[in-house]
């Protein structure tokens, strides 16, 4: 609280009006200021903001292979932190870099604010075949392609076997047999099974996917009407699925990606964690499966809703985009186009569980195939599991207005684990606000 | 300031009045000179973004259809919001309980620490200052780390003898584990505040209460807490103001508190929420600024109440 200066309010309204914040020269083309070192001089720059944790490695292997256009990087945070700096720049109207690192599910959101380039005029033709095409839907909005896939999130159950073995239970197949397992699991004593964020909410929307719903609907055509289909039968069980799992003390109800939740991870706590191929390399940097727990993690496909019918989803994955406010948007593409796509690059990439790739390169590269994952006790990770989730994966379109989907759905699951609602009334509600806002932000609702 | 120039000006010395006029004006101009950097300071950083924040509030912009003028249209959409009502609803119980709790501890340290005058009482006065000097993040997250079930010391704690620990950071005692958050970092500070004020107090005054045959306690409330009065109401209204804005501990909690604090949890983080992250400045700048009014009728009220007590503002 601040209550230093009795004018304090006064400042804080003055913060809201986003005036302090936006004057940030960083992007731009000015390149005064890169993480990287350009070496070529005299060469045109283009500027990009990223956060991959090899992004330095993999700017200077672009800058190396080019000779005339060169990246300046800076990292201006991870997620949130970037979407946010980003959104002030496209309100301001200056201060946005030219390229762009930005998750596929936000690639709507600036697009409607007319943010992004549609790249396809600027050698979409010549790189097609590198990518799925599951990949590129979740890059384009109808025809138009707004990013360059670079890696994905092939989503898995990840589990302990130390735990498995020792209440003699087999990954389970189907959800049914999910819980079965946690029941049994509870029943001995055992740990939780799984968790269930609120800060997570993407991953809910992937599960609820997986099980047929189609929360937007978006055709580009008719820019002014949109489909919100949020409670859906399908979506509505998959929430009271994992509702009920929770009010049985089945799954733990912790946020993820917190310290809370690593520790519980370390400690055994969770016997699951339902999540993407990128985790490993996430879990490994947080400090999980070293040490006396070296060797205890596996994994096994997603759980299926109907076996005979599997549905693979995705969490995560990004893309780089070319903003509306790059000066040279054919130069930028070459670098979108370029950046994370030489093999030096993607090798660093998936030897280090950095990433999931999705250039095809990478994908088909027999080494990439056949690596046996340190983290999973050199299960061969990528062959079993998330390759094949990888290639059945069939994309998604993601909402225009992604960010406040998401707040909204971690608000109602946020209630679901009060027990002050149950999945499918969290569904309902879910619907309600989300309409409420689509029709506010200006668009008819089907 | 001109009107006292013109007023002096209408003198009747013929002589001296042209002499005088000029010394006003170069006076005048001095007085200029010295506001003039705060001035600009002032209209730059603070009249100035509020008055686009304002400007900013009467429009509203649509994904599509662009921004259109709908003058007070978002302060009936706040008002009508729940999640900006159930906030500021949040924040006003918070102040009811939060500030009479800090202000009677930091009263009772105060005279406690005002009567005892001890090697010790200085060391005491210190250490009950210190969680003031600590920032309010560091804080917030050092207690975020004390809650936690997962490696915080109360499950061990709790432990020992068998129960379970309650969960601070869990949706029924978040509101009792911010308070003490926040009663920690500010209750020092307020003490500081009210002891200076009690080393202000003529200690004649207490002599002359012991003539007449005041004890401890009398001089205590009927001598020293009349007299330090406006100083109480001036951390009343600072602890109002600050309570009422409140933004950085929830804010921070948010990430150890699993869904417990919502980013709607207090009106400063729903208005951060709508301008930095769903891109709507507009609605922000109307959350701001109706919060801003609550604030001063909150403040305005307390004034008035205690219009008889003041001495300053």
């Amino acid at each position: 609280m601040k209550r230093r200066r009795i004018l304090a309010t006064v400042a804080m309204l003055a913060v809201g009006s986003g005036l302090v914040a936006c004057s940030s020269d960083e992007g731009g083309s000015g390149a005064s200021n890169c993480t990287n070192t350009i070496t070529k001089q005299n060469v045109p720059v283009v500027t990009m903001w990223g956060w991959y944790p090899n992004t330095q490695l993999v700017v200077d292997n672009f800058n190396k292979l080019h000779d005339d256009v060169q990246v300046c990087w800076t990292n201006v945070g991870q997620g949130g932190d970037e979407y946010d700096k980003f959104q002030t720049a496209i309100s301001a109207g200056t201060g946005a870099p030219d390229v762009i690192m930005v998750e596929a599910d936000r690639i709507p959101t600036f697009q409607i604010q007319g943010a992004l380039v549609d790249i396809k005029q600027y050698g979409y033709d010549a790189v097609k075949a590198n990518y799925g095409e599951g990949a590129w839907k979740d890059v384009s909005v109808g025809d138009a392609v707004y990013g360059v896939p670079v890696d994905g999130g092939p989503m898995g159950m990840i589990y302990r076997k130390d735990i498995f073995d020792k209440y003699k239970i087999s990954p389970p197949k189907t959800w049914a047999e999910y819980e079965q397992a946690a029941q049994k699991v509870k029943d001995a004593g055992g740990p939780l099974f799984g968790d269930l964020g609120a800060n997570v909410p993407a991953v809910l929307m992937a599960l609820q996917i997986q099980k047929g719903a189609a929360p937007f609907t978006f055709d580009p055509a008719q820019p002014k009407s949109i489909g919100v289909k949020l409670n859906d039968q399908a979506s509505k069980d998959v929430l009271d699925y994992w509702g009920g799992l929770a009010r049985k003390g089945l799954v733990g109800t912790q946020d993820q990606f917190t310290p809370e939740y690593i520790s519980g991870v370390i400690n055994g706590k969770y016997a699951t964690y339902i999540s993407a191929a990128w985790a490993p390399g996430y879990l490994t940097g947080a400090g999980v499966g070293k040490g006396q727990d070296t060797g205890k993690f596996a994994v096994a496909p997603l759980p299926q809703w109907d076996p005979a019918n599997p549905v693979q989803v995705n969490w995560g994955g990004s893309a780089f985009s070319v903003t509306k406010q790059a000066k040279k948007p054919e130069l930028a593409a070459k670098v979108a186009y370029g950046l994370y796509a030489d093999k030096e690059s993607l090798t660093d990439g998936w030897t280090n569980q950095i990433i999931f790739p999705l250039n095809l390169t990478a994908l088909k590269d027999p080494a990439f195939v056949d690596l046996k994952v340190a983290f999973f006790d050199g299960q061969q990770a990528n062959k079993e599991v998330y390759l094949p989730a990888a290639e059945a994966y069939k994309g998604v379109a993601y909402a225009p207005f992604g960010q406040y989907y998401l707040d909204a759905m971690t608000k109602q699951v946020s209630e679901i684990i009060k027990g002050s609602v149950t999945g499918s009334q969290a569904a309902d509600k879910l619907q309600e606000d989300v309409a409420k806002y689509a029709k506010e932000q200006g668009f008819t609702v089907q | 300031m001109t009107l006292l120039t013109e007023k002096r000006a209408r003198r009747p010395e013929n002589e001296t009045r042209k002499i005088r006029g000029k010394v006003h004006l170069r006076e005048h101009l001095m007085g200029w000179l010295f506001v003039g950097p705060f001035a600009v300071v002032f209209l730059a950083f603070l009249i100035a973004p509020l008055a686009y924040a304002l400007y900013l509030s009467l429009f509203q912009k649509k994904l599509i259809g662009g921004t259109s003028f709908v003058l007070f249209d978002n302060y009936v959409k706040a008002f009508t919001d729940p999640s900006f009502l159930s906030g500021a609803w949040f924040v006003i119980r918070f102040s009811l309980v939060s500030i009479p709790l800090q202000i009677v501890l930091a009263l009772v340290m105060a005279l406690i620490l005002d009567s005892v005058t001890t090697l010790f009482a200085r060391f005491s006065r210190l250490m009950i200052f210190l969680p003031y000097a600590i920032p309010t993040v560091i804080g917030a997250v050092m207690w975020g780390f004390l809650y936690s079930k997962g490696f915080g010391p109360l499950t061990d704690i709790f432990g020992l003898f068998g129960a379970t620990a309650p969960d601070f950071l869990g949706s029924n005692l978040i509101f009792y584990g911010l308070l003490n958050v926040v009663t920690w970092q500010w209750a020092g500070y307020y003490m500081i505040i009210l002891y200076a004020a009690l080393q202000g107090v003529d200690p004649t005054l207490y002599e002359a209460a012991r003539m007449d045959g005041a004890g401890r306690w009398q001089i205590a409330t009927r001598i020293k807490i009349p007299l330090i009065a406006p100083a109480l109401i001036l951390i009343l209204v600072f602890s109002l103001i600050g309570t009422l804005q409140f933004f950085n501990e929830p804010q921070i909690l948010r990430y150890l508190a699993a869904g417990t604090i919502g980013s709607d949890f207090t009106p400063n983080m729903y208005a951060y929420q709508q301008a930095f992250s769903l891109a709507n400045f507009n609605y922000g700048s109307a959350i701001s600024f109706a919060l801003g009014g609550i604030v001063f009728i909150c403040v305005y009220a307390f004034l008035f109440f205690t219009r008889k007590r003041r001495s300053f503002l």
